[in-house]
């Protein structure tokens, strides 16, 4: 494999990944304040046809963004409803969620564009376009760096640039603020938050928010960057491997990154089966690396390679005392 | 004290519940410019009055018992086995082994061969999960999520690149051999000059689904096991102090588990396509859990709303047909379903105890 190829393939892994880290991101925010939320999905393929639709009907990718947004927000609302107001099951909420989501989407896109459950294409300004990073075209003969300034850093949607940054914000906002040592606090022991004055309802209603905001971005960038449009069940169980690669990153802001590059990356070499075989001489079936990212999470669950532990107050309704 | 009638727990909260979700898809339709009323007839006409449409309706509904005690029997243990499309799957894997490869003489010995080849596979699916929830503590509802999306890989593989007959360019396997086929409903049911179940897929499978929710209920309640499995869901510490295992009740309550979503495959594969083909659960796995829920776990539950959703399936597919109200509309009746007994349960229940304390106080 040559050196061109090899960046080619980076950039893509960093294109499939974004949605990735987005939704990774956003299950963290939320489970590590205690609630479950396997409705990633759910929220995603929400704001995918939401953003979609508006970014189409009103020309403005931007537009659609909040609308993509606006929509993950209200599912969110559903969640926190469901699993800390009626201290129903999360789980099953977020089941139902996911279901509610991808009925919905086909069913609205239908009334809407009546071309089977999807949105027409997106063109110009309905679009996030790739921003061209200063220097970029100066640099491309530099070797060695200039391809990958060029390649693999320069040229992407502004929304890779934000899912990127959001990693260090995140660790940020979890280990340096005071609100992010009570978001942690609460997915450990809520009692002592809740003894310490705090609301742990507010607490992990932000959570929830924080969760819902960062899957809608997941969702636009879906619909709006990485294809143009909108159509059936698109996030195709990306949040289900974000659900994956947040176990597999124990929880925490930068491994959530490499994890997300890493199945990313398979995502990507599923797509260029050729590259394998060139590399080490042998067929990998394209099923095979589908199902890596799921059957990496089961290796780390089971403890093998370093133990995963949740958040002790995952998935418990908190009951005040009286 | 109960807060409330036994009764009201077990009839009136699942008819509140699915009263909500009706009224809110009702309010989907209106608002994608259609009649709910009309689509609702539409559906019934469809699905119930005719015997082809109860054909229909009684092939999804066979599915959607065995999805739904598979669900149930997880729930008795307090365990949420979300991997039930993952185990048909295998299943659907075992009956075709069990029909490609076993040369039976007649369909009565290839039906309860394929049922053990279904259970079997759908029981080994269910049991990497199980040993590491009971072993390692890692969640079950993680793993099952994970074995799903790795059996639908694993099913990819085996039907494009072992099962698929030289030549095909179908990702399925060849053709069952004809003494496997199953009786359908029109064949056991129709007379020379009265053809019943006219083209419809129910066939005998259904019985065996029949069969199932007896012995669930058997289980669960009449046997000592199904004790176990019961005081284990209520209170794990106190089934330890009663000397009952946790290990061996979670593998167990899964195995079986298991076992009762991978014979879902006998109806699809063995009944209706004759071959295995990929994409053959449908997201039964799933109804499943709609179906335990609404039907509280209890097999006889799960029978009622099972033909529930056997009709909304079937009477969907004729909405499709005639309206412009695509088939994803039982997805967010099920969604609905699923989010209103299962998730928003208390929303339901807590004006309803207030209302029967209300009462109680008033007679005394």
């Amino acid at each position: 494999m040559d050196f061109l190829s090899l960046v080619q393939l980076l950039d893509t892994t960093v294109r499939l990944a974004t949605p990735l880290l987005l939704a990774c991101l956003a299950g963290l925010y939320s489970e590590r304040a205690g609630i479950f939320d396997i409705g990633l999905e759910g929220k995603m393929l929400a704001a995918a046809f939401f953003s979609a639709a508006f970014a189409y009907t009103t020309g403005s990718v931007w537009l659609g963004l909040l609308a993509g947004v606006g929509v993950s927000l209200l599912l969110s609302g559903i969640h926190g409803l469901a699993s800390i107001t009626f201290r129903g099951n999360q789980l099953i909420s977020g089941l139902a969620i996911t279901m509610l989501a991808s009925g919905m989407t086909v069913l609205i896109a239908q009334d809407w564009f009546k071309q089977g459950g999807r949105t027409p294409q997106l063109e110009g300004a309905a679009r996030f376009e790739p921003i061209t990073l200063p220097f970029a075209e100066a640099l491309k003969d530099v070797p060695i760096l200039g391809p990958v300034y060029q390649e693999l850093i320069s040229g992407h949607p502004i929304l890779v640039y934000i899912a990127f940054a959001l990693v260090p914000l995140t660790w940020w906002v979890l280990y340096r603020t005071r609100f992010g040592l009570r978001l942690r606090a609460v997915g450990e022991n809520p009692a002592s938050v809740d003894t310490a004055g705090v609301s742990v309802v507010g607490l992990r209603f932000a959570a929830v928010m924080i969760c819902g905001v960062l899957c809608g971005l997941a969702g636009a960038y879906l619909a709006t960057a990485l294809q143009a449009g909108f159509v059936k069940d698109m996030t195709a169980g990306r949040g289900y491997i974000a659900l994956a690669a947040l176990i597999f990153a124990k929880w925490r802001p930068w491994y959530a990154l490499w994890a997300t590059l890493l199945f990313g990356l398979f995502q990507a070499l599923e797509l260029r089966p050729d590259l394998i075989e060139t590399v080490i001489g042998i067929k990998v079936q394209g099923q095979l690396l589908g199902a890596l990212p799921y059957i990496l999470t089961v290796v780390i669950l089971a403890g093998f390679v370093g133990k995963a532990i949740p958040p002790r107050a995952g998935g418990e309704p908190y009951v005040k005392e009286r | 004290m109960e807060k409330m009638p036994h009764w009201a727990d077990i009839v009136l909260i699942p008819l509140i519940s699915l009263v909500l979700s009706a009224l809110l898809s009702a309010l989907v339709i209106l608002a994608i410019g259609e009649n709910p009323w009309t689509a609702f007839k539409l559906m019934v006409d469809g699905a119930l009055m005719r015997s082809s449409g109860w054909g229909y309706t009684l092939y999804y509904a066979t599915n959607f018992i065995f999805t739904g005690l598979a669900v149930s029997v997880a729930f008795h243990a307090r365990m949420f086995n979300i991997g039930g499309e993952g185990q048909a799957m295998l299943g659907g894997l075992g009956v075709a082994l069990a029909c490609l490869y076993i040369p039976w003489p007649h369909w009565s010995l290839a039906i309860l061969g394929a049922s053990a080849g279904a259970a079997i596979f759908g029981a080994f699916w269910a049991l990497i999960p199980a040993y590491l929830q009971a072993k390692r503590g890692s969640h079950v509802v993680i793993t099952t999520i994970m074995f799903n999306f790795i059996a639908a890989a694993l099913l990819n593989y085996v039907l494009v690149s072992l099962l698929r007959p030289r030549g095909s360019m179908d990702p399925a396997s060849a053709k069952f051999p004809e003494a496997t086929h199953l009786p359908t409903f029109r064949d056991m049911f129709s007379t020379a000059d009265n053809i019943l179940f006219r083209g419809a897929p129910a066939n005998v499978s259904f019985f065996i689904a029949l069969a199932a929710c007896v012995l669930v209920w058997f289980l669960i309640w009449r046997t000592k096991l199904g004790y176990e499995i019961r005081a284990f869901g209520h209170s794990e510490s106190g089934a330890k102090y009663a000397g009952i295992s946790p290990v061996r009740i979670t593998v167990i309550s899964m195995l079986i588990s298991g076992a009762l979503a991978g014979m879902m495959a006998i109806n699809t594969t063995m009944g209706e396509s004759e071959r295995l083909v990929l994409n053959f659960t449908e997201g039964a796995g799933f109804i499943g859990i709609a179906v335990a829920l609404m039907g509280r776990s209890h097999p006889f539950g799960v029978f009622l709303a099972a033909i529930l959703f056997g009709f909304l399936y079937q009477g969907g597919a004729e909405l499709a047909l005639w309206t412009d109200i695509p088939r994803e509309l039982i997805v967010v009746i099920q969604a609905l379903v699923i989010l209103f007994t299962g998730a928003l349960d208390n929303m339901v229940r807590m004006p309803l105890e207030k209302m029967f304390l209300a009462l109680r106080k008033g007679d005394a």
